[in-house]
C-alpha cells in the first residue's frame, strides 16, 4: 500500500513535470529541434535577447500579470468584506456573479469579454485586458479572503469602533493586517492565473498590445521554436526566484 | 466625533458595496446578458450583429457537422475527466493524510509548472509525443519498436494535453473534500464490522461526493473550450467546442452563431450546476458534511 503511495505521487509528480524539464532542457541544447542532445549552449538565449517582439510580448504578460494580481487582491478583498459584514440588497445577486465567474469556462468569460469591449466601443489592449484579468482572479480572492473573515474574532472589530474607529479605519488598522496571510496567498494565486492564461488573452487583447500566449502560439503553430524553450526556462526561474523570497518574507513575519 | 464617525460608516460602506455590485453588474451581469442578445440577432459583415432578432445561430447549432463537434468534444472533456478523476482522487487522498507541511510543499510543486503558461507548456507536450519526440527517440533507440509510434495529432495526444492542464483542478476540491471525512465516521463504519470495500463505497464515496462532483465541473467544462491544445495536439480532425467559437468570432465573424454555440454551453454548465447543489443538498441529508456556499 504505501509502494503503491509512492508510485502514484511520483508518477503525478513526472507527469506533471516531464514537460518543463523537456523545455528547461532544450533551452541549453545546440540542436534546434530539441529531439536529441547535441551539446550545450547559451545560443538561443542570445537569440531571444535579439527577438524584441518576443521580450515585449513577455514584459507586456509579466506587467499585466503584476498588475492585474493587485489590483484584484485589492478589490476582492474588499469585496469578501462587504459580502461578509454588511446587508444590501442584490448580496445574493453579487454572490452568484461571483460563482458564475468561477464556474465559466474560460471561453465563455472571454466572449462575454468581447462582446462587452465592443459594444461599448473600447479598443482591444492593455486596458481590457486589464479589466478581464481583474475580473476573472476576483472569485478566487474573494473565496480566500471571505474564509480568512469566517474565522475572524468580531470582537476585534467591535473593540477598534467603541474606541471610535470608523468603518474605513478599522479596514486599515484592524482588518487588514490580520488578514494580510489571505490576501498575499489570493494575490499569488491570482499572479499563477493570469501569467497562465492563454484563452481570455487571445480575445481580449489587441494588436497593439501583444501578449505571450499570442506571440508563442503562432510561433509553435507550426514547427519548434527554440526561443519558446528559454522564454519558459526564463518564466520558470524568475517565478520560483520570487517565491522564495515571498516564503522567506512570510516566515519572517509569522516568527 | 460621533457625526464624523458616522459619516466614515456611510462613506466606507456604501463604497465597497457600490465597488461590488458595479464591478459585477458591468464585467459580469451585463456582458452575459449582451452575449445572450448576441445569439439571437443576425450576422452582419460589417456591423458584427444586426437587428431582426433570429433564430438562425441556434439553427446552426443544429446542423451535422457543428453538431458532431459539439458531441466530438463532449466525448472528449468526459474522457479526460475520467482519466484526471482516476488519477486525481487517490492523489488528493494521499495528499489530505499528509502532514501540513508537506501538503504545502507538494501543492506549490503543483502550482509551479502553471508559472510556464498553460500553452508553452502544451507545446512542451508536443515535443514529448510527436514522431520524433523524447518518448519515440527512447523507444526506437532501446529497439523496443522498430517504427515511431503515432501519437501526436491523435484524440490521445488531445486527453493527455487535457489532463496535464487540468489535473490540478481535479485535484483541489478532493482534497478539500478529503480533509473534511471525519476520521470517527471510518473509524465507526470500522467498528461496526464494516470491511475496507463497505467503508468506501457506503462512507467515503458519497461524503466526498460532493469533492468529485466540483472536480469533475471544473474540469469538464473548460476541457471543452481548450481550444489551443486541440490546435497544437489534434490536428484537424480533433476539435473541440473552443475551437469552433474561437473561429466564429475571431475569423468567420459570425458572431450570433457563436454566441448561440457559447449560450449551449453556458446552458448544459446551469444543468450541471444545477446536478451539484442537489448532489450537496443529498449529501447534507444524509448528516454528513456542513458544506457552505462561499
Amino acid at each position: 500500500m504505501r509502494i503503491f503511495k509512492i508510485f502514484l505521487v511520483a508518477l503525478v509528480f513526472i507527469y506533471l513535470y516531464a514537460p518543463i524539464v523537456v523545455l528547461v532542457v532544450n533551452s541549453f541544447n545546440q540542436s534546434k529541434y530539441g529531439y536529441k542532445w547535441t551539446g550545450f549552449s547559451w545560443k538561443w538565449y542570445e537569440k531571444l535577447l535579439a527577438n524584441d517582439t518576443l521580450l515585449t510580448a513577455f514584459s507586456h504578460s509579466v506587467t499585466i500579470a503584476f498588475l492585474a494580481a493587485t489590483a484584484a487582491a485589492l478589490i476582492g478583498t474588499l469585496m469578501a468584506l462587504a459580502i461578509y459584514r454588511y446587508r444590501f440588497r442584490l448580496k445574493q445577486a453579487a454572490s452568484s456573479a461571483l460563482f458564475v465567474v468561477m464556474m465559466s469556462p474560460d471561453i465563455v468569460l472571454a466572449i462575454t469579454f468581447l462582446v462587452l469591449f465592443v459594444a461599448l466601443g473600447i479598443q482591444l489592449g492593455f486596458w481590457t485586458l486589464l479589466l478581464a484579468h481583474i475580473t476573472f482572479c476576483l472569485p478566487f480572492v474573494v473565496i480566500t479572503v471571505y474564509a480568512q473573515l469566517k474565522g475572524f474574532d468580531n470582537h476585534l472589530i467591535e473593540a477598534a469602533q467603541d474606541l471610535g474607529a470608523g468603518e474605513w479605519l478599522t479596514f486599515r488598522t484592524v482588518l487588514l493586517p490580520l488578514l494580510l496571510p489571505s490576501v498575499m496567498a489570493s494575490w499569488l494565486l491570482s499572479f499563477t492565473l493570469s501569467l497562465d492564461d492563454v484563452i481570455i488573452s487571445s480575445f481580449v487583447t489587441g494588436p497593439d498590445y501583444d501578449v505571450l500566449p499570442i506571440r508563442v502560439f503562432s510561433m509553435v503553430k507550426v514547427g519548434v521554436s527554440p526561443e519558446v524553450n528559454v522564454l519558459a526556462t526564463l518564466l520558470l526561474a524568475i517565478s520560483v526566484i520570487s517565491l522564495i523570497i515571498f516564503s522567506l518574507l512570510v516566515r519572517r513575519k509569522v516568527t | 466625533m460621533t457625526k464624523n464617525g458616522l459619516a466614515n460608516v456611510l462613506s466606507f460602506r456604501q463604497l465597497v458595496i457600490t465597488l461590488t455590485l458595479g464591478w459585477l453588474m458591468l464585467m459580469v451581469i451585463a456582458p452575459h446578458a449582451l452575449v445572450i442578445m448576441t445569439s439571437f440577432m443576425t450576422p452582419d459583415s460589417e456591423h458584427l450583429a444586426v437587428w431582426p432578432l433570429t433564430l438562425q445561430g441556434y439553427q446552426k447549432v443544429l446542423q451535422p457537422i457543428y453538431f458532431d463537434v459539439f458531441f466530438h468534444s463532449l466525448w472528449l472533456s468526459a474522457i479526460a475527466t475520467v482519466v484526471c478523476l482516476i488519477i486525481g482522487y487517490p492523489f488528493a487522498y494521499i495528499l489530505a493524510k499528509q502532514p501540513p507541511w508537506a501538503r504545502a510543499v507538494m501543492l506549490v510543486l503543483m502550482m509551479v509548472p502553471f508559472w510556464t503558461n498553460s500553452l508553452i507548456r502544451t507545446y512542451a507536450i508536443k515535443l514529448i509525443l510527436g514522431k520524433k519526440g523524447v518518448i519515440n527517440s527512447v523507444l526506437v533507440g532501446t529497439g523496443i519498436v522498430d517504427q515511431p509510434i503515432t501519437m501526436l495529432y491523435t484524440e490521445f495526444a488531445v486527453i493527455v494535453g487535457l489532463v496535464y492542464v487540468l489535473l490540478p483542478f481535479m485535484v483541489l476540491p478532493l482534497m478539500a473534500s478529503f480533509e473534511k471525512l471525519s476520521a470517527d465516521l471510518t473509524e465507526a463504519s470500522k467498528d461496526l464490522g464494516a470491511n475496507a470495500l463497505q467503508r468506501f463505497v457506503h462512507v467515503v464515496l458519497p461524503l466526498t461526493a460532493p469533492g468529485i462532483i466540483a472536480g469533475c465541473l471544473i474540469v469538464f467544462l473548460p476541457a471543452m473550450g481548450m481550444f489551443y491544445v486541440a490546435d497544437l495536439l489534434g490536428g484537424a480532425k480533433n476539435l473541440l467546442l473552443g475551437n469552433v467559437i474561437k473561429n466564429q468570432f475571431l475569423v468567420v465573424r459570425d458572431w450570433p452563431f457563436g454566441s448561440a454555440f457559447s449560450i449551449t454551453l453556458i446552458v448544459m454548465m446551469a444543468a450541471m450546476l444545477w446536478l451539484y447543489v442537489i448532489a450537496n443538498r443529498f449529501v447534507q441529508r444524509q448528516g454528513g458534511l456542513d458544506d457552505e456556499n462561499l
